[in-house]
């Protein structure tokens, strides 16, 4: 077999497709609430946190599968825990970055010693650190639907002041949004997220959904529609079309939906680049009547 | 007009402006202000920010207290002083933010809370981090409705109006063509403008400015006061003005209220920066030198005796070596 047919096979794609529409569905949920939180992940610079997260939501699962309990109710205690810990302890940026290097560590020990101590298959150990294809069964695509509602829920609530509070805070703060009541409540729903993203592709490539579609909408657009729109557009084809690519193969979806999502990110960066040289949005020729006009008001004052 | 804020109202009229100030210069009326551009205000006008005795302390240091203020709609106040002698927390008080220690504050008649939209509020930094992909015109809209929850959906006629609403502010600060680029992609000079849109936003009756110059160049400053100044003309909004260099707004500026050591001194320009006055208020010697239109600050004889804020204070209340830089313009 050569690494060709390894990479991309499509024999009897119709029947692995029949099988496989449960992995489909939750990787096409992920790819949505992962391009939608990822906006906010880029904007407040939580990108580190994201993958703190994701490694104690690692270290949750494992220990789930060591002791026979769902391993998605496993993966969500897992990052809800590092998601509090993170938003409660980690303030100020600084504090936050080195505290998540201190936490991060320890997740990826217990998960290690929880997938060493478990005597089962070694895919399944696997696929929580990189991805798995075959792993979403009926109940665990539940968990996920219903994460995906209370996600999607609590920030389509939050968007204007989360955003207000992001952007700006002092002056978020002055007009009365919560913005110390809101990050908490940014960290439950980001790490809800992940616990789901880490179901699809696996500890190590969170940030694969979390970051890089938002990162990639950034590069070509500053739009408020248009961002979150894109971002959930790059989102959803890399998971959806990670599992399309991989369903033949012998090898796991995490390669195929990085590539692709890296693949996005590269063409937005180098429109985006672009779009920058030929000097983004209109105002540089405009600039200097206005600045003119402005220089002669004090004598008019 | 409710028949609490009536008596209020009452109240307000019959305090004696400044017999209980402990402060050692005895605030003046605004309404009998000569100030250098006089405001038709009529006494029955309603203050939009009032206080009386107003105090703040934190533990034993007593940043001001006695403060009583009465601004009328459309004044320029500049607040002056060194840092640490409680500005900026004068402006927090009057977004609601630091409660008082001692006395009350009222925004057109209402107790200072937080979130009022009769606030707009200018912040001092300038900068918006380059991760942050938002357009000048979704930050003016924040000052709009940022605060609300929910999705910002709303019918296609009042998405119109919401646009046409913004493209107005942004116009009325001479930012109409920057409404969309990316804020991370503005100069400082233009982003303050954007933020004073935002800030204009709620149509409020009073603009709290935290230094909105400080990290602005000179054209810039001038061009963001020259701003400020109009829309409190055109639409009589007041504006507190917190700032260091009492220069950048001297043209505009109305009344001065001066905080150094736990006291004040309120009233015109002319009549506060005086040395007499500072003197008095610093108790210690203070020169305040007019020359080419500008005013500085500076201790009078030794540079390095006496006077505390000599280390620590810059702009208005120059320090010793501070005169040369005074000068640049």
């Amino acid at each position: 077999m050569s690494v060709w047919d390894k990479l991309f096979s499509f024999q009897n794609y119709a029947e692995l497709l029949g099988l496989l529409h449960n992995s489909i569905l939750a990787g096409a949920l992920l790819g949505l609430i992962g391009g939608l939180i990822g906006v906010f992940v880029v904007m407040r610079d939580l990108t580190f946190a994201v993958h703190g997260i994701s490694e104690l939501s690692f270290a949750g699962a494992a220990f789930a599968l060591l002791v026979g309990f769902n391993v998605v109710i496993g993966s969500i205690l897992g990052s809800l825990s590092a998601a509090l810990l993170i938003g409660f302890l980690g303030v100020r940026a600084r504090e936050r970055s080195s505290f998540i290097g201190v936490l991060m560590p320890f997740g990826l020990g217990l998960g290690v010693l929880f997938l060493a101590l478990y005597p089962g298959r070694a895919a399944n150990k696997f696929g929580l650190l990189t991805g798995q294809i075959v792993a979403v069964d009926d109940p665990q695509l539940f968990w996920m639907l219903g994460v995906s509602v209370i996600v999607i829920a609590v920030l389509a609530v939050l968007w204007r002041p989360l955003m207000f509070a992001t952007v700006d805070p002092e002056i978020a703060a002055a007009r009365g949004v919560p913005v110390r009541a809101l990050s908490p409540v940014f960290m439950i729903v980001l790490g809800l997220t992940v616990a789901m993203a880490v179901q699809v592709v696996g500890a190590l490539l969170v940030l694969a959904l979390l970051v890089t579609p938002a990162a990639a909408a950034m590069r070509v657009t500053a739009s408020a529609l248009w961002v979150p729109v894109l971002s959930v557009t790059f989102g959803v084809t890399s998971v959806v079309g990670g599992i399309l690519l991989a369903l033949g193969g012998s090898l796991p979806i995490s390669p195929y939906v990085t590539t692709i999502s890296f693949l996005i990110y590269v063409v937005c960066r180098i429109t985006g680049n672009r779009r920058l040289r030929r000097g983004w949005a209109r105002r540089t020729e405009l600039s200097q009547p206005p600045a003119a006009e402005e220089r002669r008001e004090p004598s008019v004052a | 007009m409710s028949a609490e804020q009536m008596k209020r109202q009452t109240i307000m009229d019959s305090a004696t402006p400044g017999a209980a100030s402990s402060g050692i210069a005895a605030p003046i009326a605004a309404a009998s202000l000569g100030a250098p551009a006089p405001r038709p205000v009529a006494s029955a006008v309603q203050p939009v920010v009032s206080t009386r005795e107003a105090g703040l302390a934190f533990g034993d240091r007593v940043l001001w207290s006695g403060l009583d203020l009465d601004i009328p709609p459309g004044q320029f106040v500049a607040i002056l002083g060194s840092n640490g002698s409680g500005k900026t927390s004068l402006i927090r008080v009057l977004l609601g933010e630091q409660p008082l220690s001692t006395g009350e504050a009222w925004i057109a008649g209402e107790p200072v809370r937080r979130g009022s939209t009769l606030v707009g509020y200018v912040p001092q930094k300038v900068s918006i981090d380059s991760a942050t992909m938002v357009k000048a015109r979704d930050v003016v809209r924040m000052g709009l409705d940022g605060h609300r929850w929910g999705m910002p959906i709303g019918t296609a006629r009042t998405r119109h109006e919401v646009r046409r609403t913004i493209d107005e502010l942004l116009a009325s600060v001479g930012a109409a063509q920057l409404a969309d680029a990316p804020v991370s992609m503005l100069s400082g000079g233009e982003l303050q403008r954007v933020r004073v849109a935002a800030a204009l936003a709620s149509n409020p009756s009073i603009l709290l400015c935290d230094e909105p110059l400080a990290a602005l160049d000179l054209r810039h400053q001038q061009e963001v006061a020259a701003l400020l100044d109009r829309r409190r003309r055109e639409h009589d909004t007041a504006v507190l003005f917190v700032t260091h260099d009492i220069n950048a707004v001297l043209d505009y500026v109305d009344q001065v209220l001066y905080l150094a050591a736990g006291r004040f001194r309120l009233g015109p320009p002319e009549e506060v920066l005086t040395s007499e006055g500072l003197t008095e208020l610093y108790g210690a010697p203070v020169d305040v030198i007019r020359t080419q239109g500008r005013v500085i600050v500076v201790a009078s004889t030794d540079p390095t005796a006496g006077l505390h804020l000599s280390h620590d204070d810059h702009g208005a209340t120059d320090p010793p070596a501070g005169p040369t830089r005074r000068f640049r313009r």
